[in-house]
């Protein structure tokens, strides 16, 4: 077992690399404002004010409706995102179950753009929201009742049915960009891509109010996905109420990536990154793997939006491009690797 | 003194087909109880059926003295423990959080100290405590069986159902885990076990239950029941039944012929 010294040098780390990573990214970009202007404004806008207070009502309101609410939503989905992979692969029982790579991502972003298409989206955000949502459950529930056999995860059929949804949920997308006018198509090109450009905080706070609690369900439930390991049947020899939990899984699931995906597209990757370099580094108890995966997904997109932002002056990569990018040789990798240790999948 | 299981007239159907018929069995507290029978005779579903995993399709379970279907799931886990055949853990626990898990039923009852004291007799009665700190998903299969009987054990039901604990293990294991279940009757628990060796049932077994097709054919001491002619009626093979032993257990070898005839 890993000592409790080393688990919390660790997620003391992934904290420091979140500030650090906000102080930067609030800092940087076409408008360089300085790590004091930040303190400054983020201490107006909990209602201290002090002499770091931008002076430039420029400044003031780029970080405040600009660049505070990109960060909040950028670390409001890493750690949905990092969640939403880690419980997934509990109860897949199988590290290679994340929402992006086996559809419920691409699922909930559907959900989404028939949400814009047909003006869901005039009742707000919360009609996005919804929508992609039942996306992201309908794909998870479609993988779930198709990879699970007899209380085992057939990994073959758990990807293949991962590249059906992906295409399906693709085409859909395709689809309803096509019946779309302009305005909409702009904004389903963004999804397919990714990016926390434009978030505002209105919409901060449907992620916050959706995936906070979401994340806090996840860990009440840590110990019972550390039962689930042992097995369904062994697991519910011990007490465990499977179904139950198998069921509010499926959601907290779809809760937590439909709600990052309405906002921010499809972002792969970050669900197996992280949760997978956490169980290296701190072994595979739940209660710290969720913990420090919410920290360690934070931290992860903070750096990646500021990377997606800055890399190339005077253009915004979208961030799911730049995530891909590093979690498709990590994937191969981690296929790689089993397939030397266990010989592969059957 | 209540019965650990009444069984009365039960039948069980998996895929259409009765793969348990008409079985009548007790099983008492300090008793070890061993299921015998060919592959394929319905042991695993028998005791699938005590352990409520599979559904019963007319007939009665009785578990200390409450109908099977009474017993929440909480109070069912503090009541009877499972080892089952095959056990994969999916993530690399290490073995010690694994024993760990057997505390679960007893989460928010037990004080911590009663926990480190079920973990730490659990470990010293299987001989684990090398393993402690290496990750499950690395043991040989021997290991991973004898670490989840460790779990089994750290549960402290009074009700304890192995599903062949013995088939990965070694001589001195094999003898060792029957041993453990020998001082669990020898407390006053009930033990149920599915075995393959006839030999091994009678020295550790006080009962054996020989089941056959579906049905219980004999219920009765080994010696009642472990005859040359019931061995290879249920078995079909002709066996030799040895009774005067060194260490005074009865011994169950097939006949083997010379293997050049080529016949039985």
């Amino acid at each position: 077992m890993v000592s409790a010294g080393r688990r919390t040098l660790v997620i003391a780390g992934f904290a420091v690399l979140l500030v650090v990573g906000t102080f930067v990214s609030a800092s940087v970009g076409q408008l360089d404002v300085g790590p004091r202007a930040v303190m400054g404004a983020m201490l107006h806008g909990v209602g201290i004010d002090t002499s770091w207070r931008p002076d430039d009502a420029i400044v003031e309101q780029t970080l405040l409706q600009i660049r505070f609410p990109r960060v909040m939503m950028s670390i409001l989905v890493g750690a949905t995102l990092a969640v939403a992979g880690a419980v997934m692969q509990a109860i897949f029982g199988n590290p290679l179950a994340e929402p992006g790579v086996v559809g419920v991502s691409s699922g909930a972003a559907l959900g989404a753009a028939v949400a814009i298409a047909f003006g869901v989206a005039s009742l707000g955000g919360w009609g996005i929201a919804a929508l992609a949502f039942l996306g992201g459950f309908g794909a998870t529930v479609l993988v779930y009742v198709t990879a699970r056999v007899g209380g085992r995860t057939e990994v073959v059929t758990l990807l293949l049915t991962g590249i059906a949804v992906n295409a399906f949920a693709g085409a859909g997308l395709a689809l309803v960009m096509f019946a779309a006018d302009t305005g909409s198509r702009e904004q389903i090109v963004f999804w397919q891509l990714g990016s926390m450009n434009g978030s505002r905080w209105s919409e901060v706070g449907t992620v916050a109010a959706v995936g906070l609690p979401a994340c806090a369900a996840a860990l009440a439930l840590a110990r019972r996905y550390d039962l689930l390991s042992l097995g369904e049947r062994t697991a519910a020899h011990l007490g465990l109420k499977v179904e139950q939990l198998r069921i509010g899984s499926i959601c907290l699931v779809a809760l937590l990536t439909g709600v990052g995906v309405a906002f921010a597209g499809i972002i792969m990757f970050v669900g197996l990154v992280v949760p997978h370099l956490v169980r290296m580094l701190l072994g595979p108890a739940h209660r710290v793997l969720l913990a420090a995966s919410m920290v360690g997904g934070a931290a992860l997109l903070v750096w990646a939006d500021l990377f997606a932002r800055t890399m190339m002056s005077g253009s915004d990569m979208p961030i799911g491009l730049l995530t891909s990018l590093i979690g498709g040789p990590f994937f191969f990798y981690l296929v790689r690797r089993t397939r030397s240790r266990a010989g592969g999948w059957a | 003194m209540t019965l650990a299981y009444e069984i009365r007239n039960l039948t069980c159907r998996l895929g259409g087909r009765e793969i348990v018929r008409d079985v009548d069995l007790d099983v008492r507290h300090g008793e070890v109880l061993a299921l015998v029978g060919p592959n394929g005779a319905g042991k695993s579903t028998l005791l699938g059926a005590m352990t409520g995993d599979v559904p019963i399709d007319r007939g009665s379970i009785r578990l200390g003295g409450r109908d099977l279907a009474e017993w929440s799931s909480r109070d069912l886990a503090r009541k009877r423990a499972v080892l089952m055949q095959a056990n994969q853990v999916s993530f690399p626990f290490t073995v010690r959080e694994v024993v760990e898990m057997g505390r679960n039923p007893w989460s928010g009852r037990a004080t911590a100290e009663e926990d480190e004291r079920a973990i730490a007799a659990a470990i010293e009665r299987t001989d684990i405590a090398h393993l402690l700190d290496r990750p499950f998903t690395a043991l040989s299969g021997g290991e991973k069986a004898r670490a989840s009987l460790a779990r089994v054990l750290a549960q402290e039901t009074d009700v304890v159902l192995l599903d062949e604990p013995t088939a990965a293990l070694d001589l001195r294991h094999q003898e060792e885990v029957m041993l453990v279940a020998r001082s669990l009757a020898a407390e006053g628990r009930a033990v149920v076990v599915v075995l393959h060796d006839l030999s091994l049932a009678a020295a550790r077994a006080d009962r054996i239950a020989i089941v056959e097709r579906g049905r219980i054919v004999s219920v009765g001491s080994p010696a009642e029941v472990l005859t040359a002619e019931r061995v290879e009626s249920v078995y079909g093979i002709a066996a030799h039944v040895l009774t005067d032993t060194p260490d005074g257990h009865l011994i169950v070898v097939p006949h083997r012929g010379r293997s050049d005839t080529a016949s039985l």
